[in-house]
Parts: structure tokens; C-alpha cells; sequence
């Protein structure tokens, strides 16, 4: 292997506005190596990134390639030393095939011929074991599947330096390991790899040599071997965080929320939700695992109105008069109407719970601005609550009348969170609540639904991190394909066995992980 | 942006949030040139005083290309000719003139912005303003000889508003049951109101006029307190207050607000957008035939297929400009109105022909809009030095 650096960076510093998004970083990447870019969310791993790759321009600092100082002012100039990033968003035409996709752009000079791109593909492929059919299309393609072609793309304009920008988050698994076993086979073929993830044991599992970064600046770059998981969530956040969750004992086991066989087909005629059956408690976290696309979404929304059931039931047991309410296809007017007190965290925060241009009291009004006879709005206790939720939840905010969209993911997420908690519900559903979000709000999160569940709130939790899932759930419900694989015990249940889960139904083959597409 | 090669615009995003959430806009590698380079940078919170100042230094810039278009083409100066501008439209018994042609203007403008406000891109406002005229027209026609003058009004004034209601629900009611496109159906309905109107010219008059007057529809309304178009006036300036609070206070002002910027939203929080979007469109087109009701009883007393007169799409820009804020808009219609007659009286005095007016709108506009962009973005230039180190 060559001595030296494979890239070099020195004293770099971008600004936005006021806000410094990277501040005087150095960095260093080696040959043939597999270095981790670790830090919370806004810690600027990605506008790092996205400076190497052409897509910002630093504001100070100089870039070196192969030990010589160049300039990157474009992806192509990127690609023209040899580097190339795989972003979180696929960037694919979806009539086109995979081959098609790859040497789109591509002005190499020489005859157009898809053949024998086609063989240029098969041979990246052979050399690093990855598993693609190159005529296949996008749109029939699973995520990890446009994820390979992602990274073929980079590997075909023959790039040496490859930046992943948090591959696995869109990953099971069983996916995950087999991605980590192709950077391993392109790592002993002399590329140097930068991967960025949240994800302390895949850091563990995969990387040479870990970059810390935290608000902007590069805290150190340790040797993985030398480390250990709580050496460097120390140094991500600044100070020790438990990453134990609380979990209390179910607190009483009422009947809150049953859904009977319930179907649901898209209009596309696809089956989205396929006779879903299981009962929320009262005191409870229940979790909901699954693969991205799943049924997770259509599940909730049914619950929550917004989805229309082809049959079944959804029933509510109401506690303040022991009635028994069907919502099937009810809206959510008519839901509320009904004196049922559900609320629900969407998984599009900024889209569907929260206006983003409106400000955080107009926000808060959502769910109440019906209340009071007249023709006018009252905003006088929207704007309570909005202190209230600002001060209870530490939101960083300018003030009340900031629109939201100007807030960090965190901060979004806990006025959303704030306002759903707010109306004291007996039935919440959080979809993916903590994404995007870094630890501290994370955990207050979690804080927040413990406190419901000890309050004898039926908790529907969706997540996406298993380890998160395993220490926060009472039970866990594992989706797959729009039935349920299996409910396990949160606190039996083992990772590899959720991972299995989610990738099989219970007693089908094994090899379903294919079919598993992804509309959402 | 003559040099290209030596300019590069780099657009950054301004985002808190840590993933780019737009495609990255990245200029073609340049030449190495000595011109310094060009960096638009997004801006994010512009202090209100920051943004008035931009505004009206625009305002401004057009005042003097205003001026000098004029010079070039009638060689009087500068001076005389902001004169003549303010002379043609605030001189001597122009006064009224002017703030009724801002009123209807107003008017047909607050008429299109609660759909605007719901993202509902209606530019039917011109027929549906003519719709709403030719009601009053027909009531008039039938009845200004049989009824007093206060139920005659009473009677144009619903007839309009029901009018312009229909024409403006028609389209919402496509719109909220099959999805489709509002703009193509409202334009649409123009040429149909059009139609109509042409149509009631030659069966009202047999002479094959191409107006009908006062002679067949009697006076209309009477003028409040014996001052012509001061009803209009006050009518509109009514309802710039009404719509304001309504927009700003009211339930269902808030309801438009959440349709408007996001539909998920308002379905997730129970808002039955179909209802929203129908009952808007019912109440925007109700008051552009409520324009159309002034312009036909209090202004003309008569009715042609010109009688809105382009209004109902300026209404689109007036609008807009205002950013959907009612008492914004009274400024902006204020100055695209106070230019459009002063060119007018420009135009006369030097014999030059119709464009010549709407060339300066064109220029104010021209100058108002884009100042938008020095508000969205900043722009600077590398200093060489930087330059150097950058290039080296």
C-alpha cells in the first residue's frame, strides 16, 4: 500500500450566515483505509462532505489531493481527482436501467455503446461483490439495490477517495453487513473510503480510524482499535450520556386501542396493510419495527383517519365512559368529535404536523384553533402553550413568532411533540420521532413518552434504530411487508432476531428481502 | 452578466438543518480572469427596516428610468415631466378620478388574494368581475324604472355577488371532486363571461351598439353625498379592513392559511380541504363580482366587454407584490395606478400613443419584482486578495 495521504485537509472553515458550519477543521485520510466521520446532528460531517465533493466551497482552508493542493469548485472536479460522494439521496432517473443510470454524464469521448458499459459494469461488480443485475430497472429496485448503483456510479468515473454519506440508514441489517463487506473488498483494493453514520457499532465494526466532529470542529481522529463505543459518544457530545433508557414496568394494562384484521390497498391496487391484528394497553410503549415502507405509515394514519381501510375494525375503549368506538373511516374530525383523545406525531414533521412558514404559537393553534364559539381565532393561550412548551423543553428558538422551518430538526421535533403531548391524549403515535435528532433531544424524547406511558398512556412508538427499540418498548410489533411478522417482548427480545423479523415473515422463505420494496 | 467567465455565482444554503435541501447550484469551472468574482449568498431573516429600505430605493431606481424613458422619447426635462405625472394623476379635479380607479383596482385585487392566499391559482378574477357587472346590468335593465333607488341597489348588489360566486365556485368544485387545474378553468371562464357579455349587447340593444348605457339601465347608484365615486371608494376601503382581519383573525382566514401552505397538514388536523377550498373560492369570487357591482352601478352605468379592463390579472401582481397582506396592497395599487396616469397624461400632452403607459407600468414592475431578489439574496464580491490565495 502507497505511503501517504489520499486527501489532506487543513484549516478548513465554512460559514452560513452567522452560523459557522465547519470551523478551521483539519482532516486526513489515508490510503486504502475506512475512516468514520462520526457526530451529532448539525455537527457539519455533511457540509464537511460536501465540500470534497465539490458541491460548497470552503470559506478558508486549502484541500490536498495525493499530496498536492487542489481546488474543488465543482462535482466534476471532484471526480476529476478521482473523488466521489454517494449522498443519503438517491439521485436516479427511474425508467432508466442501472447501467443506463451509471454512465449518464459520462463524456469519455468515445462511441456510445451500452454494451460494453454494460460489461464495465459486470466487471466492477465481479471485482467487488456486489450484487446487481445491470439491466434492471430503478423503479423495480429495492433501496439497497439504488444504493449499489449509487455506488457503482462513483466507481465507474473511476474514483479512488468514495464518501458515503450515512449508507446504512436506509439498510437492514442483513443489507448493512453486505455493504460493509464491499468497502472491506474496495478498501484491500487501495480506495480510501469516508463514511459518515450515527451508528457507534457500525463505526466499531467497519472503520480504521474515527474523525470526531462536534458543532463544527474536528475534536480527534483515534485509531478504532484503540476505542471504545463510550470513549467516543463522550467525545461527540462533550460529556457523558447514559445511552441506558429508562424502561418502568407496564404501568396497569387497560385495553386502549384495538385493530381487528384490518386491509388497506393503495390506488395503485397494491396492498399496503394485510390483516393487521394487535391491541395498545393503556401504560405501555408498544414498538413498531420494520423496514422503511413496511406499512408503518398506512398503519397510523389509518388509526388516526387519514387512511381508508378496505376492512376491519379500529376500536377505541374509551376510559372516562367504558364505551367501545369504531374509527374505522372516520376523519379525524369525526374521530376528536367522538371524545377520543389521540394524538399523533407524524413522520413528516415539517409537511404534515407542523406548518414550516407559520410561526410556533400559529403552529400550536393547530389542534386548538376550533375551540371557542366566535368567528375568531384565539391566540392568546396558543401563545401560553407555545412558552410553555419553549421553556419546559428547552426549544432554542429567537422567540415564540419564529416560523419553524428556521429550526434544527431537534427543536422542530420537540414543539411537534410539545403540542401533541399537550392535549393530554390517551392514545399517542410517534412515527420515527427521534430521526435526524441528536442524542440530548433524543433522550428528551424518550423522556417525554415514558412520562405518557407513566401516566397511563397507550404509546405507539415507530423506530427505526433496534437498539433503541429494544431498550424503550414493552412489546415490539415487527412489520414486514405490510403484515405483521411477529410481537415480541421488548425486554427478550434480541437484535438479530427483530433483524430477521423484519426481512421475513413468520415461516416464509428467507429470501423475501427482495421483494421488500419500498414505495414510501 | 455579460462576463460570464469571469463571474461565478455559487449559491449557498443558508440551513440550519444539516442536509442540503436543494440541489446544489454549481457554476461551470471558469477561466481565470481579473474581474473579481460574484458570490449570492441566501440571506435568511432580512430586518424589516433592510427590507423597506430595498423596496423603496426600487421604487426609487424606477422613478428615475421612468424619468429618463420619458425624456428620451418627449425631450422635456426631467422635472417637468414628474410634474406632468403628478399633475395627470392627482391634479386639478383628477383626485377622485384617480382614488376610484385605485379602488376598483383595490378591490378586484383583495377579490383574488383569499384564493392566493390558499394556493388556489385563480386568474378568473377578470370574469368573474365581468360576470358579477353583467348581473347588476340585467337587474338594472329590468328594473331601474319599476323599483326605488335602495332596493334597486340592494337588488344589483346581490345579483352581483351571486355572479361572480358562481364563477368563481365552478371551478372549485372541479378543482376539490376530480383535481383539476384551477388555472386553466378559471382563464377559461373568462372567454365564457366574455361571450355572454357580447351576447346580452345584442339582445339589451337592437342598434348593435357594442355598449350598453344609462339610456337602458338607468343611473344606478346615487352618488353618497352628491360626490361621484366616493360610494366605491368607501365601500372598498371597507372591505381592505374586513379582509385583513378576516384573513388574519378569523378561523376560517387560519383555515386558508394551513390549506394553503400545506394540504397533509390541514387533512392531518381534521380541516375538510374540500370544503375550504369551495367556500374561498365562493367568497373570492362574490367580491369580484362585488367590483364588477361598483364599476357597473357606481362608475359607468354601463356595460361592455372592456369594462374591467385587464384589472382582474394586474389584480394577480398587485396581489403578490403585496405578499397577500390587504393594507400592502393599497400601496402597491396606489403606485402602479398613479404611474399608469401620469404616463396616460404624458402620453397626451406629447401625442404618444397607448404603449407609452405601459411601458412605465412594465419598468415599476420590472424594478419591484426583482428588487425581490437583493432582498432573498446578498451579494459580494471576493476580495483580490482572497482571490489570489483561492487561485493559486
Amino acid at each position: 500500500m502507497k505511503d501517504g495521504l489520499a486527501l489532506q485537509l487543513k484549516g478548513i472553515t465554512k460559514r452560513f450566515g452567522p452560523v459557522v458550519a465547519n470551523n478551521n477543521v483539519d482532516m486526513e485520510l489515508r490510503y486504502g483505509e475506512i475512516l468514520a466521520v462520526l457526530g451529532e446532528n448539525g455537527s457539519g460531517k455533511t457540509t464537511l462532505m460536501n465540500m470534497i465533493s465539490g458541491i460548497y466551497y470552503p470559506d478558508e482552508g486549502q484541500i490536498f489531493v495525493n499530496g498536492e493542493e487542489v481546488e474543488i469548485r465543482s462535482p466534476k472536479d471532484a471526480f476529476d481527482h478521482k473523488i466521489g460522494m454517494i449522498h443519503q439521496h438517491f439521485k436516479l432517473v427511474d425508467l432508466f436501467t442501472a447501467t443506463e443510470n451509471i454512465i449518464l454524464g459520462i463524456d469519455d469521448g468515445k462511441k456510445y455503446s451500452l454494451a460494453d458499459a454494460e460489461k464495465n459494469v459486470r466487471d466492477i461488480t465481479e471485482r467487488y461483490g456486489f450484487e446487481i443485475d445491470p439491466k434492471k430497472k430503478i423503479y423495480n429496485m429495492a433501496v439497497s439495490e439504488k444504493q449499489t448503483v449509487e455506488i457503482l456510479k462513483v466507481l465507474y468515473r473511476g474514483a479512488d477517495i468514495l464518501i458515503l454519506d450515512e449508507p446504512t440508514a436506509v439498510l437492514t441489517p442483513q443489507e448493512t453487513d453486505k455493504l460493509f463487506a464491499v468497502l472491506r473488498r474496495m478498501r484491500e483494493d487501495g480506495k480510501s473510503i469516508i463514511i459518515i453514520t450515527h451508528k457507534l457499532h457500525e463505526v466499531m465494526s467497519i472503520s480504521d480510524r474515527v474523525a470526531v466532529l462536534r458543532r463544527g470542529e474536528h475534536i480527534a481522529t483515534v485509531e478504532t482499535a484503540s476505542t471504545t463505543e463510550a470513549a467516543l459518544t463522550e467525545m461527540m457530545v462533550g460529556k457523558k450520556v447514559s445511552l441506558n433508557i429508562d424502561r418502568s414496568e407496564p404501568f396497569g394494562s387497560e385495553e386502549r386501542l384495538e385493530v381487528r384484521g384490518v386491509n388497506c390497498v393503495s390506488a395503485d391496487g397494491v396492498k399496503l396493510l394485510d390483516d393487521i391484528s394487535f391491541t395498545a394497553r393503556g401504560g405501555e410503549i408498544l414498538g413498531i419495527a420494520g423496514i422503511a415502507g413496511s406499512g408503518q405509515r398506512e398503519l397510523l394514519e389509518a388509526i388516526a383517519g387519514l387512511q381508508p381501510l378496505e376492512s376491519g375494525e379500529i376500536l377505541y375503549h374509551n376510559p372516562q365512559n367504558e364505551q367501545i368506538e369504531d374509527l374505522r373511516n372516520k376523519t379525524p374530525q369525526q374521530i376528536r368529535d367522538l371524545g377520543v383523545r389521540l394524538s399523533f406525531v407524524p413522520e413528516d414533521r415539517l409537511g404534515m404536523g407542523l406548518v414550516g412558514n407559520m410561526d410556533i404559537i400559529d403552529n400550536m393553534m393547530l389542534r386548538s384553533y376550533r375551540r371557542g364559539a366566535g368567528v375568531f381565532v384565539d391566540r392568546k393561550k396558543p401563545r401560553d402553550l407555545a412558552e410553555t412548551i419553549i421553556n419546559d423543553l428547552q426549544v432554542s428558538t429567537p422567540s415564540a413568532s419564529t416560523p419553524v422551518r428556521r429550526l434544527s430538526g431537534g427543536n422542530v421535533q420537540k414543539v411537534l411533540v410539545g403540542r401533541e403531548i399537550a392535549s393530554s391524549p390517551t392514545v399517542l403515535m410517534a412515527a420515527y420521532p427521534v430521526r435526524g435528532l441528536d442524542i440530548n433531544s433524543s433522550f428528551t424524547i424518550y423522556r417525554l413518552l415514558n412520562d405518557q406511558k407513566r401516566n397511563g398512556v397507550a404509546v405507539v412508538f415507530v423506530g427505526e434504530d433496534l437498539d433503541v427499540l429494544l431498550e424503550l418498548c414493552d412489546r415490539i410489533l415487527v412489520l414486514c411487508g405490510g403484515k405483521i411478522s411477529d410481537i415480541v417482548d421488548g425486554r427478550k427480545a434480541t437484535k438479530e432476531q427483530l433483524g430477521l423479523l423484519m426481512t421475513k415473515v413468520r415461516g416464509a422463505e428467507a429470501d423475501t428481502e427482495k421483494e421488500v420494496t419500498t414505495e414510501a | 452578466m455579460k462576463n460570464d467567465n469571469n463571474e461565478r455565482l455559487t449559491e449557498e444554503e443558508t440551513a440550519i438543518s444539516e442536509t442540503p435541501s436543494s440541489e446544489p447550484v454549481v457554476a461551470k469551472k471558469e477561466k481565470v480572469g481579473f474581474l473579481p468574482r460574484i458570490h449570492l449568498t441566501k440571506r435568511d431573516g432580512v430586518s424589516y427596516f433592510e427590507a423597506i429600505l430595498v423596496r423603496a430605493l426600487a421604487i426609487l431606481a424606477a422613478l428615475i428610468v421612468c424619468a429618463i424613458m420619458t425624456v428620451l422619447v418627449t425631450h422635456d426635462n426631467p422635472l417637468s415631466i414628474y410634474a406632468t405625472i403628478f399633475k395627470g394623476a392627482f391634479g386639478k379635479g383628477r383626485g377622485f378620478v384617480t382614488l376610484h380607479e385605485i379602488a376598483i383596482l383595490l378591490g378586484v385585487s383583495l377579490a383574488v388574494t383569499p384564493a392566493f392566499r390558499m394556493r388556489f391559482w385563480n386568474i378568473g378574477a377578470e370574469g368573474q368581475t365581468l360576470i358579477g357587472g353583467l348581473a347588476t346590468a340585467l337587474v338594472m335593465l329590468q328594473f331601474h324604472d319599476k323599483v326605488n333607488v335602495y332596493a334597486l341597489a340592494v337588488m344589483m348588489l346581490v345579483a352581483g355577488l351571486f355572479a361572480g360566486a358562481v364563477w368563481g365556485v365552478i371551478p372549485a368544485v372541479f378543482k376539490a371532486q376530480w383535481n383539476t387545474n384551477e388555472t386553466l378553468f378559471t382563464l377559461m371562464m373568462n372567454y365564457v363571461a366574455i361571450q355572454l357579455v357580447e351576447y346580452f349587447l345584442k339582445i339589451a340593444d337592437k342598434s348593435g351598439s357594442n355598449v350598453v348605457g344609462p339610456r337602458l339601465l338607468g343611473d344606478g347608484l346615487p352618488n353618497l353625498f352628491g360626490v361621484q365615486y366616493l360610494f366605491n371608494i368607501v365601500v372598498i376601503a371597507f372591505l381592505t379592513v374586513l379582509l385583513y382581519i378576516y384573513l388574519r383573525y378569523s378561523k376560517h382566514g387560519y383555515e386558508i392559511s394551513v390549506v394553503g401552505e400545506s394540504e397533509n397538514t390541514a387533512r392531518y388536523i381534521g380541516i375538510n380541504v374540500k370544503k375550504v377550498v369551495i367556500r374561498t373560492m365562493i367568497l373570492s369570487g362574490a367580491l369580484c363580482g362585488l367590483a364588477g357591482f361598483l364599476i357597473v352601478g357606481g362608475a359607468s352605468h354601463s356595460i361592455n366587454k372592456d369594462i374591467v379592463g385587464g384589472r382582474g390579472f394586474t389584480a394577480i401582481m398587485v396581489s403578490w407584490l403585496a405578499k397577500f397582506n390587504p393594507l400592502m396592497m393599497v400601496l402597491t395599487t396606489l403606485l402602479l395606478v398613479f404611474m399608469a396616469r401620469g404616463a396616460d397624461e404624458v402620453s397626451t400632452m406629447f401625442g404618444l400613443n397607448k404603449s407609452f403607459s405601459d411601458i412605465i407600468t412594465g419598468i415599476i414592475l420590472f424594478f419591484i419584482i426583482g428588487c425581490e431578489f437583493f432582498i432573498r439574496y446578498r451579494v459580494h464580491f471576493d476580495r483580490p486578495s482572497a482571490q489570489g490565495k483561492e487561485e493559486n
